[in-house]
């Protein structure tokens, strides 16, 4: 069932796929080195999809990746984008971002930066990233400040991290952070083929979840935390990313629309162009975004539950992942016929055996899937 | 009592925005993964938060806008509010 008045709030443009980390949990598709993802959008391109986008109702722009900082035309990006109206943030691993491009990024127009860290410490962060890469993300943060620009960090955590969370809090107040993202992984892309070694305990995430609440008390307004458990470990699913086409539109290197960043794995679902199509098109007419949205499309349990609204189902991709059906109840849902496939997924985590880490790879897909 | 002095000068915290919203028809306050949507009153209000105007001069340049209104109460609790989600702050401070 279509919303027509429902305006998307937030579009996430994924410049292009290179990246220098190699991170085991990466958010980009298993294929992100295929060759269709390096026929990257053009300047021009992408500055009408900043247009379309404000006029359509977008307010936040994630200027994301990959690592946007590969994207020589970044400046001329962001310049654009503040003319229109678009705030404006960076999400990057920050390896490439020295004072002369954070200066010329301020100059244009940047409103905030995001930053990933991998790790409190050095050595873990740079095994986790794939290269050696923390003191200068850390260089960067303190940059960032320095200018003047709101500062978020990004830790992913998962199993190998996520007993220090102290020390990562601590990190995140030394540099002086005005937001922290705290986000367990979730199991998609890279992180679905690499799950049995990254899953927690359930009692790392009890810990876990202490030491943000004492944290958060002591800290008070002057650092935001962010804290996301791993959706196996809810009871009740989440929206994805707000509900399917009710607040987001993420755009690959090469122009495919998308209602959520990991809506690839969706075999039967092909993605409208903004090559071909305007994005109003895209919001208002695309069966990829109509396909999920509302509550029309719901299988039972679903479709006479009291939380249709509050969760539209949970996440398409994760249903798709576990169940091998997109229209399928999200499993992670304790109501899911499915919802033994979490329950396992959790179970294993208890064993202690190792399992070795994957890193993502443009040039090997891992054939898995 | 208000965490605003008549003599303090308000100003958007640092990456806050004051923007129109075209699509929807009013203003908001942008920041970091986020939109605060406005009435026209805390518009009128926010857009004099310039870091220039007092509280006093604020409240005078709208009581002379709009004859007859409970201004002074009514600037005081929004710039509070707006100011508790850390999205305003005192120039001077």
């Amino acid at each position: 069932m279509s919303t027509p008045t429902l305006r998307p709030f937030s579009l996430v443009a994924e410049l292009t796929y290179r990246c220098p980390l190699r991170c085991p949990y990466c958010s980009n598709p298993l294929d992100c080195g295929a060759g269709a993802y390096r026929d990257e959008l053009s300047t021009e391109d992408w500055a009408r999809v900043f247009r379309e986008a404000r006029l359509l109702g977008v307010l936040q722009l994630g200027l994301s990746g990959g690592e946007p900082l590969l994207r020589r035309d970044l400046e001329s990006l962001v310049a654009v984008a503040a003319e229109v109206g678009l705030y404006t943030t960076l999400v990057t691993a920050a390896t490439g971002l020295g004072r002369d491009r954070a200066e010329r990024l301020k100059q244009a127009g940047l409103d905030h930066i995001q930053i990933s860290i991998q790790d409190s410490r050095a050595e873990e962060s740079d095994r986790i990233a794939g290269s050696r890469s923390f003191h200068r993300k850390l260089e960067a943060a303190r940059i960032a400040k320095e200018l003047g620009f709101p500062l978020t960090l990004n830790f992913v955590l998962h199993r190998h991290n996520l007993d220090r969370i102290d020390e990562i809090l601590a990190l995140a107040e030394e540099l002086g952070a005005d937001r922290v993202e705290l986000a367990n992984t979730q199991y998609y892309g890279w992180a679905w083929h690499n799950r049995a070694a990254l899953m927690p305990t359930p009692e790392q995430l009890a810990r876990a979840e202490r030491v943000v609440a004492e944290t958060r008390a002591r800290v008070g307004h002057r650092m935001t935390i962010l804290y996301v458990i791993p959706d196996y470990y809810e009871e009740y699913p989440k929206a994805c990313s707000g509900g399917w086409g009710r607040r987001l539109i993420v755009v690959s290197p090469n122009g495919e629309a998308m209602p959520c960043h990991a809506a690839t794995c969706i075999p039967d679902l092909s993605f409208p162009n903004v090559r071909d199509r305007s994005l109003e098109w895209i919001w208002f007419e695309s069966e990829a975004f109509n396909r999920f949205r509302g509550t029309a499309w719901m299988p039972e349990p679903c479709r006479s539950c009291e939380r249709r609204e509050i969760d539209f189902g949970g996440c398409r991709c994760q249903a798709m992942l576990l169940t091998g059906s997109p229209a399928a109840t999200d499993p992670v849902c304790h109501l899911s016929p499915d919802h033994h496939r979490v329950i396992e997924a959790r179970e294993q985590a208890r064993r202690p055996d190792f399992v070795p880490l994957t890193p993502r790879s443009m040039r090997v897909a891992p054939a898995t899937l | 009592m208000s965490r605003f002095a008549p003599d303090s000068r308000p100003r958007l915290a640092r990456g806050a925005r004051l923007r129109w919203d075209e699509a929807r028809q009013r203003h908001v306050v942008l920041f970091p993964e986020g939109a605060l949507s406005l009435n026209a009153t805390a518009a009128a209000v926010l857009g004099l938060c310039d870091g220039e105007r007092t509280v006093a001069a604020i409240i005078a340049e709208l009581e002379a806008q709009y004859p007859g209104a409970p201004v002074a109460e009514d600037v005081h609790d929004l710039l509070d509010r707006i100011a508790e989600r850390g999205l305003l702050v005192d120039a001077d401070a």
